[in-house]
């Protein structure tokens, strides 16, 4: 080989490594043009109207989108799929960040909420009316999207959390439905033994049902006071879930099988994963992924941790924001407040989705919903009186989409090796702290 | 290699400095187009990544300057050197056996005594052709335990094989899936070096009484010496940039491969999901020179005797 070979070889090697980089940074920036807006400009912007583009992973939007324009002929919605959850939160933080290619609403769940505010990123949304929306939703979602007098979102949708279960399997081992985690842990083991191919559920490691089991059990592990933090799975809620699930582990009682896998969807089919505890936006879910298994699913309350409680927690629900990088705000408002607070939930609402409005959860003919999939259950109400038993004092990180994304590096070795959950949500602790002072946070623990 | 040495001017006097300036201009006329190219596509991200790697931007506080602070923590950074130590193990298991099957496979093609060589050589060859994104999820369906392939031996024999995605096995089984991949690539280098040895070189061997194996290792291998550093090469640069297969299986194992696993891995997670970008400058550079380093090394020794 010569000298010409050699030079492209080693030429080769840092081009790959400086190409991943140059791709993936961006020079940062912030632009704040500071304008003060009002509700009566969002009028005038709707009068005037123009495009927007919309960033959703919710396939309810489509009809919301269509409706709009049809009502607006003046407004375009450019509706576009950057991804789901982490893959276009991704997206966006480079967009803002090279300010370039900023939608002008964009789907941001619950809990990644707190990254974006803190950066200034989503435009405060009080300026155009957003806090007189405080009583039309409920507790839960809103308390996500307001802080202090700022509302940085509207909710979208929201994921008071059930069990759902298929009876079909319930019935054939003669198992009653567990009504609190203990019974739940009980059935878990009939289950197995009755049939060693069926587990009462699947769990791989998931941090957002960790943590919502986690605050179900009146754990409060995250304290965030604007740049203060505080990290700890030592209260008694973390440990009441920890130790409780930590039983289905030991005797290997959940499948370890990665939920929205085919694998999952096959098991939510065949009876072999006979339970899921999540949230209300399941259903259509189920019916489209699990379609064969229709009929034999039905819902009931979360297990309770103590006999009689009646506690539940959210899992999931996404809200729609205004990145402050939107050129054209006043008519975002316009879109946001029609679909997350005005007709457009009912179309969503007609589509599936799960609303966090009160008029619609408190409706009749909502509640009175029949789901052919559920054989015909009303499960509306299941959903709506645990959406009224979310209790209040929980909050994420302002980093939690980072914290997140190690869960199955310290947590999820309780699922692959002989740590326990405690440990795992131990070092789970650590990691976030240390990222967090990485960050400059004040951290505390 | 000679210069060209322009034709002596006879008998046409010329001012000499007129000439020499000219001849400046015109050269770097030849070679300003590349130098363009090269100094915005090699040297200006090499350059911002440097730049970038000297500074620290937090969720709260912003940037600032930290100077070598960046790569002092990368030189205590467990996760980076545990990445870096999975490569390695890698690097040291999986390369070798790979080369192995593809000179072994070169070596069978190129002897004329295989029937059918060209089916052979396009079977063995075809799954280079194969997109890794779509190999790493082909072999991870076939690796699951409950519905994939070795679920289905598991039932069909009632025996119960380790699991393929385990985090003891995890490696093991992207070894195996690169080696499937690469093997038909390897191949072709080592065959396409084993087809320029002159036959006459055989022939004289045998005249010599030298057999098949004597052939192979007097002749062949000598001769393709530079294949095989080049493939060496190659290979090792590959393993340190582990990370399409090990980020395709992640989903499917996500306790068993961390978000560390392979120093690439941990790069695209500080970067995209931790917003470390700075910090993610620094691994990638502290990890390009390493890599230049070693594949630098492997290159001097596999090259010294030809020379």
């Amino acid at each position: 080989m010569n000298n010409a070979s050699r030079r492209v070889l080693r030429g080769g090697t840092v081009l790959a490594s400086a190409l991943t980089l140059a791709l993936s940074l961006t020079a940062c920036g912030s632009s704040d043009d500071g304008s003060e807006s009002s509700p009566a400009d969002v009028d005038a912007a709707l009068a005037e109207g123009g495009s927007l583009t919309v960033w959703t992973w919710d396939l309810t939007m489509k009809q919301v989108a269509k409706d709009f324009e049809a009502a607006h002929p003046k407004v375009k919605i450019n509706l576009v799929n950057a991804g789901t959850n982490k893959d276009q939160y991704t997206a966006l933080e480079n967009a803002i960040s090279a300010g370039k290619g900023v939608p002008d609403v964009a789907q941001i769940e619950y809990y990644a909420l707190g990254q974006f505010s803190l950066s200034k990123s989503l435009a405060d949304l009080s300026a155009y009316g957003a806090d007189e929306l405080a009583d039309s939703y409920s507790p839960g979602p809103w308390n996500a999207v307001a802080s202090g007098d700022q509302v940085y979102a509207l909710p979208l949708d929201s994921g008071p959390m059930a069990l759902y279960y298929n009876k079909k399997v319930f019935d054939k081992h003669g198992i009653a439905v567990p009504k609190t985690w203990d019974e739940y842990v009980d059935a878990a083991r009939k289950l197995h033994k009755a049939d060693p191919k069926v587990f009462i559920t699947n769990d791989a490691g998931e941090p957002g049902f960790a943590t919502s089991l986690i605050w179900q059990a009146g754990g409060r592990p995250y304290k965030v006071d604007g740049t203060k933090v505080s990290v700890d799975f030592s209260d008694a809620g973390s440990r009441t879930y920890a130790d409780t699930w930590q039983k289905l582990l030991d005797d290997k009682l959940v499948a370890p099988v990665v939920s929205w896998s085919d694998e999952w969807f096959k098991g939510l089919a065949d009876g072999s994963i006979a339970t899921l505890a999540t949230g209300a936006w399941m259903p259509t879910n189920l019916e489209t992924g699990a379609a064969s298994a229709a009929g034999d699913w039905r819902v009931a309350p979360l297990p309770q941790w103590k006999a009689g409680a009646a506690v539940s927690a959210e899992n999931g629900g996404s809200s729609l924001a205004i990145p402050a990088a939107s050129k054209n705000k006043e008519l975002a408002y316009a879109f946001l407040e029609y679909a997350n607070a005005g007709a457009g939930v009912k179309s969503r609402v007609d589509d599936g989705a799960f609303p966090a409005t009160t008029a619609e959860l408190t409706s009749k003919e909502f509640l009175a919903k029949k789901f052919d999939y559920f054989g015909g259950q009303e499960a509306n109400k299941i959903f709506s009186e645990s959406a009224s038993q979310v209790p209040d004092g929980w909050s994420y990180l302002p980093f939690q989409v980072y914290a997140n994304s190690i869960f199955n590096d310290n947590v999820g070795k309780a699922y692959a090796s002989n740590t326990t959950l405690s440990q795992g949500l131990a070092q789970w602790q650590k990691a976030s702290i240390a990222y967090g002072k990485e960050q400059g946070f004040t951290v505390g623990d | 290699m000679t210069a060209l040495s322009p034709p002596a001017a006879k008998g046409r006097p010329v001012r000499r400095g007129g000439l020499q300036r000219r001849r400046a201009w015109v050269g770097w006329g030849f070679v300003g187009p590349f130098m363009a190219v090269f100094a915005l596509v090699f040297l200006a991200p090499i350059g911002y990544s440097l730049y970038l790697s000297l500074f620290r931007n937090q969720l709260v506080g912003g940037t600032s300057f930290v100077g070598l602070d960046n790569y002092r923590r990368a030189m205590e950074d467990p996760q980076f050197w545990s990445a870096l130590g999975r490569v390695s193990l890698f690097l040291v298991v999986q390369v070798p056996v790979m080369l192995g099957i593809a000179l072994l496979v070169a070596l069978a093609i190129d002897s004329g005594r295989l029937y059918g060589k060209g089916f052979f050589r396009i079977a063995i060859f075809l799954p280079y052709a194969v997109p890794a994104v779509v190999a790493s999820l082909m072999w991870g369906f076939m690796y699951g335990t409950r519905f994939g392939l070795v679920g289905n031996i598991n039932d069909a024999f009632g025996v119960e094989l380790p699991n393929p995605l385990s985090p003891d096995l995890v490696l093991a089984s992207i070894g195996n899936i690169v080696t499937w991949e690469f093997v038909g690539y390897n191949m072709l280098i080592f065959y396409s070096a084993l087809r320029v040895i002159p036959h006459a070189l055989y022939e004289a061997a045998e005249i010599d009484g030298a057999g098949q194996l004597r052939i192979i290792t007097a002749i062949k291998l000598p001769a393709i010496r530079g294949a095989l550093a080049v493939a060496t090469i190659f290979s090792i640069i590959g393993s340190f940039q582990l990370f399409n297969e090990p980020s395709i299986l992640k989903p499917l194992a996500p306790n068993a491969i961390t978000t560390y696993f392979t120093p690439n891995s941990y790069t695209y997670s500080l970067a995209f999901a931790g917003q470390q970008h700075n910090y993610a400058a620094t691994v990638a550079i502290v990890m390009g020179v390493l890599t230049m380093v070693i594949a630098y090394v492997v290159q001097l020794r596999g090259m010294r005797k030809e020379a």
